[in-house]
């Protein structure tokens, strides 16, 4: 991944005798691959701008002096990190909003590449004031480049044809960045033999990719994170520009206005690095409080995946749905005591029916349950599905569970689901409904009677339901109000709870018709699990006076209470 | 030709008509059809000469059966339910014929790839113990599954309607209820507080026999003079007498009134007015909960269609019912094509709206109903969205949802009832036209599909300015006799006329009869004329009203 020096640098060789030593360097290039000459040449020229590009020639043949052309090399070396790093950057953030990494790479850098021979094409066709031109591109790179993600960003989430805005970004960069090798040498021609200037050219060009490519895992993503790596980027290439203005000074004619405008195009980047919170906060309504890495609104709701330095959380509309830091403790609790409960009562868990859960982290702890068959995964949203499934970071903390030959993925609203006749015969050992919080009346809707009633049509005799239920700690009546729902229901009911340390005290109802004791053994599992051993289960079942019951209402179709009640309790917390 | 403001400046008033109007003001892409009530095919009414005619061919073969319903609307199919329970099992001792092609009449649902819907009615609230006979099609229907022990049905939770119920869109945001409760100044709650009690007076209200005042079935009801008393005042004049001046308070019951009668404040009488809030009532003084299925009472209309089965004959519209000599009645329909067919029966039940009935019956022709029967037209419309667009400010979604500055009566999501939230759906727009019957027809059928698919776009738009991206059809229905009126004196009239008593061997059922109209009306004037031919026919049965 460099920067090719393009054999489309030859063209206007053919035409003007002086570039004739650069057809040499078409194959010393490497990236022209014998490509054909002459292909893509320019327009012939008239006789007249034949004579005005001799004079040009002439007038860069007095060139730089020693020390300005090794500082000249060393603005290749940023230019090529810089080049590199922009092209990183948009193959990173298109496999984090779009997942399948390997596609995004592949034609980020396609047309990465592809844009830079355009542009080593069309620097055939600067024929004045080369410098001048040079660093103009120079300034286009920092603003374009430096905007790049802040860009893509705010596409992605507002817009629904991100692909055009990606792929035209990346063309339009590196198009920009293919321009400025060849018009650098260009200007370095006269300080250099041939041979010499094309080996240290492409010599510090190659060095600048190696550290682009190490400064932007190591350094940039980890400290800077994405939107600020793109401006940082934008600004050295700012700086560049002002300094080659320095070093060019003899060869522009007029160097006032260039660094005057470098040195808008620093400063507003420089506001952009002040401000990325702001900008993040552009392209998202909620305050994150770690860098958004995704957003998307789907037609059901809106996805935030944000990153800190040492873990990543997903968002649902705003609402924290775990964080990879602490989200073993909630999903072990939500799928071990249902599985214990089962096994110890000596029934198999052989059929598995999960509602909601698209993240799929609670199926990677099913999918380690002995002797399981078949799990079925009803969830509202295709792309949480697909983002559980493709997207890097949710698919390496799910253990790929989406793969598993075992699992069905059905996209469907779980109350539709389960009240279709068509899905009538469909029966359960264990049910798992892992809904978001009951904070607006679609959501209500999967925590009432009604709702219990249709997920005991699909429980097998002895069947066990496990329900998360929000914080008994923080919305205790909402937490009663499930329990007393699935009771009236007909469901026996063991409510338990856990400490999650990003959520709190976080609460679930384990059910079962007839009657249910609160397990006291996990299972025989292949490896110890993370938080939970068979003390701990025992424990999770221990209600302190403070979350113990209250006297509520049960949640019913018609009326609802449980938004009313879920919405007076956390706006105490908001 | 009138033009788009002007149309819309006939619907929803001139100032609204104004903003629609502006070229700023997004258009919709919308496809849609117009439909209506088939009586174009019971044309041959009109024409005396050729209905008698007609009647006097000879050449026609006659087929025999025992009781003839005429139409398939609930009382029609209640009835023949009724005559089924009751004995006359055999499939070719009932015949019921409909006109139109699909039964059900104003209560009658549709269907698309999303859901089914509604083209008319559209809920029906849980009964109190004093409707037997409903609470035994409940009951048969499976989703009674108790008794409170003040004789309410306990039904079943998927059948009432999901909360919240209603939303009322105000100023750019919905709120919860029907009543505008945002910015209510004192004055305003201390009447809106008033107004509940004086109908919860009414609710305890009863006279010597021990009757209420406003009961459903009415049959059931007092017939006192302090109650029909009334029925000689409007809503508005009553109001005025109890000082309800409060304009969000006289807006709730003209909305009221305009939803079950198409009739305003001021020509709804005020027994009608009060009927609507207090028939409703329990004895806590809460208003019932409401019975709902995706397609409104179409789901009432399925289940009656399961049992009465292929007793029904779609698309013959009886043209004439009389007697022959003392055992006979002689009922003439024409199918589809319009060809002549002869049926004989013992009984005939007429279940169609009186002014068909006048026409069927020739002993009728001189009655002097007018009073009691009048109709108000409607215009429904079927808005087909492909998605739910924006979440808009306020309260997310309801069943029923009203704009408060329109005059249309809102709309009913279909999927609302099925916990469908996400997705395409259908959304049924309603809009009563108030005016005197002819003219109110008039103005209805002036207005042609794209008129009212843009009265209800421009409608809808203004609280959901993004429907021009969702809605991909609308359908409209034009009923033109939407409903008979409680006007002022309309239910005095209705006692002199007697119009439900049978005349000779043929009964009566139409919910016209009780002068509201409502799905549990028409059910009980179904099973009362149904009684009335069992009894007739000798089947000795104990009466389940
Ligand atoms: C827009 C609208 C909304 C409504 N909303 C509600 C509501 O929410 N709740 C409620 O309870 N009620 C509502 N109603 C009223 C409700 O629809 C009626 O009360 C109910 O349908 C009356 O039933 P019915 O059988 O008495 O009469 P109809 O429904 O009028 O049925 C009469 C039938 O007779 C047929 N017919 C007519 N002439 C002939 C002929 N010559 N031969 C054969 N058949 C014939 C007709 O085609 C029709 O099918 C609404 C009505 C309308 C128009």
């Amino acid at each position: 991944m460099r920067p090719p020096v393009s054999e489309d640098e030859q063209a206007p060789v053919e035409e003007a005798p002086l570039h004739a030593p650069n057809s040499e360097h078409s194959t010393a290039g490497g990236a022209s691959q014998g490509a054909p000459r002459r292909i893509w040449g320019p327009p012939q020229r008239d006789e007249a701008s034949q004579k005005k590009a001799e004079a040009d020639g002439r007038r860069e043949a007095e060139g730089p002096s020693k020390t300005t052309a090794t500082l000249l090399l060393v603005t290749v070396l940023v230019i090529a990190t810089c080049g590199l790093v922009y092209e990183l950057l948009a193959s990173t953030l298109a496999s984090f909003v779009l997942g399948d990494a390997v596609m995004q790479y592949s034609t980020v850098i396609g047309v990465y590449l592809s844009a830079m021979g355009v542009g080593a094409w069309l620097s055939g066709y600067v024929v004045d004031d080369v410098a001048k031109r040079f660093v103009d591109i120079e300034i286009a790179v920092a603003l374009v480049g430096g905007a790049s993600a802040p860009i893509l960003f705010f596409a992605f989430a507002h817009l629904s044809w991100f692909r055009v805005v990606l792929y035209g970004v990346v063309a339009l960069v590196g198009m920009l960045v293919g321009m400025e090798i060849p018009l650098l040498l260009r200007i370095l021609r006269a300080r250099y033999a041939f041979k010499d200037l094309v080996a240290r050219v492409l010599t510090v060009d190659y060095l600048g990719a190696l550290v682009g490519s190490l400064a932007f895992p190591i350094f940039f993503v980890p400290k800077l994170g994405l939107v600020r790596t793109s401006l940082v980027i934008g600004g050295i290439n700012a700086v560049t520009a002002l300094a080659s203005t320095y070093l060019l000074d003899d060869e522009i004619k007029k160097t006032l206005g260039l660094r005057l405008r470098a040195l808008a195009v620093l400063v507003a980047l420089g506001v952009g690095v002040v401000a990325a919170d702001r900008l993040t906060l552009l392209a998202e309504e909620g305050l994150f409080a770690d860098e958004i890495i995704y957003a998307k609104q789907t037609p059901y709701q809106r996805i935030v995946i944000t990153r800190g330095r040492a873990s990543f959380q997903l968002f649902l509309n705003g609402n924290l749905q775990f964080s990879s830091a602490d989200e073993y403790r909630y999903h072990e609790a939500l799928i071990w005591p249902a599985i214990a409960a089962r096994v110890e009562a000596g029934d198999p868990v052989k059929r598995v029916l999960v509602l909601g859960g698209g993240d799929g982290l609670g199926l990677r702890e099913l999918l380690k349950t002995p002797g399981l068959e078949a799990v079925t995964l009803v969830d509202l949203d295709p792309f949480m599905t697909h983002l559980a499934r493709s997207q890097p970071l949710l698919s390496a903390l799910n253990e790929g569970a989406f793969s598993d030959p075992r699992v069905t993925i059905v996209n469907d609203d779980a109350y539709v689901w389960l009240g279709a006749p068509k899905n009538a015969g469909q029966k359960f050992d264990v049910i798992i409904a892992d809904f978001p919080d009951p904070n607006h009346y679609a959501l209500g809707k999967l925590y009432t009677t009604r709702m219990y009633a249709l997920m005991k049509q699909h429980m097998l005799e002895r069947a066990v339901l496990a329900v998360q239920s929000t914080s008994p700690l923080f919305a205790r009546k909402s937490f009663w109000c499930i329990a007393r729902t699935m009771e009236r229901a007909g469901l026996a009911v063991a409510p338990y709870h856990v400490f999650v340390p990003s959520f709190g005290e976080w609460g679930y109802v384990l059910a079962r018709e007839g009657s249910i004791t609160p397990p006291s053994r996990l299972p025989p599992l292949a490896k110890p699990l993370r938080y939970l051993d068979d003390p701990t289960l025992r424990a999770l079942f221990v209600l302190s006076r403070d979350m113990q019951s209250l006297d509520v209402e049960v949640n019913r179709l018609d009326n609802q209470v449980l938004v009313h009640y879920y919405e007076a309790e956390w706006k105490r917390y908001l | 030709m009138p033009t788009r403001r002007d149309v819309l400046a006939t619907f929803l008033g001139a100032a609204f008509a104004g903003v629609a109007c502006k070229s700023k003001a997004p258009v919709g892409h919308y496809h849609g059809e117009l439909f209506g009530p088939r009586f174009d095919r019971g044309h041959k009414l009109r024409d005396p000469k050729e209905l008698a005619a007609t009647l006097a061919r000879t050449d026609l073969p006659e087929q025999k059966t025992r009781v003839v319903v005429v139409g398939g609307g609930p009382a029609g199919l209640s009835a023949a339910w009724r005559l089924i329970r009751g004995g006359l099992a055999a499939k070719e001792d009932v015949q019921v014929f409909e006109l139109d092609d699909v039964a059900g009449g104003t209560s009658r649902g549709g269907q698309s790839e999303v859901t089914r819907y509604p083209w008319g009615a559209h809920y029906v609230p849980v009964p109190s113990g004093d409707a037997r006979a409903l609470g035994v099609l409940l009951e048969e229907m499976g989703i009674v599954e108790g008794h409170e022990a003040d004789g309410y049905p306990v039904i079943a939770e998927h059948v009432l309607c999901r909360a919240p119920e209603e939303r009322l869109f105000y100023r750019g945001r919905w709120y919860e209820g029907l009543y505008l409760q945002a910015g209510a100044q004192k004055e305003d709650l201390r009447q809106f507080r008033a107004f509940k009690r004086e109908l919860q007076g009414w609710r305890k209200w009863r006279d010597l026999k021990g009757r209420r005042a406003f009961v459903i079935p009415t049959a059931r009801a007092s017939d006192a003079e302090e109650v029909l008393a009334l029925d000689a005042v409007s809503m508005a004049q009553w109001m005025d007498q109890k000082g309800f001046t409060s304009a969000r308070l006289r807006w709730l019951v003209d909305y009221a009134c305009r939803d079950d009668y198409a009739l305003s404040l001021q020509d709804a009488s005020a027994w009608a007015g009060l009927f609507y809030f207090v028939s409703r009532m329990n004895d806590l003084g809460a208003s019932s909960e409401l019975m709902t299925w995706a397609d409104g009472n179409g789901g009432l209309v399925r289940h009656l269609l399961g049992v009465v089965a292929d007793r029904v004959h779609l698309g013959k519209s009886v043209i004439d019912v009389r007697p022959r000599g003392a055992q006979e009645q002689v009922v003439t329909y024409l199918d589809r094509d319009g060809a002549p067919h002869r049926l004989i029966a013992e009984r005939v039940i007429l279940a169609v709206p009186r002014y068909v009935a006048r026409h069927l019956c020739p002993s009728l022709a001189d009655r002097k109903e007018d009073l009691a029967f009048d109709y108000g037209a409607w215009a429904v419309c079927n808005v087909h969205l492909n998605g739910r667009g924006a979440r808009p400010q306020g309260v997310a979604m309801a069943w029923d949802n009203v704009l408060y500055e329109s005059p249309s009566l809102g709309y009913v999501s279909a999927t609302h009832q099925e916990g469908n939230d996400h997705g395409p759906t259908v959304w049924t727009w309603y809009y009563a036209i108030t005016d005197p019957g002819k003219d109110a027809r008039k103005k209805l059928l002036d207005a042609h599909w794209r008129d009212w698919a843009d009265v209800a776009f421009s409608d809808l738009s203004r609280a959901h300015p993004d429907l021009h991206a969702l809605a991909d059809r609308i359908d409209v229905f034009r009923w033109g006799h939407a409903m008979t009126r409680p006007r002022v004196g309309a239910r005095r009239a209705l006692r002199e006329a007697a119009a439900h008593v049978p005349v000779g061997a043929v009964h009566f059922a139409h919910t016209d009869l009780s002068g509201v109209a409502i799905f549990e009306e028409a059910h009980d004037h179904g099973v009362r004329a149904a009684e009335e031919v069992l009894a007739a026919l000798s089947f000795q049965v104990p009466s389940i009203r």
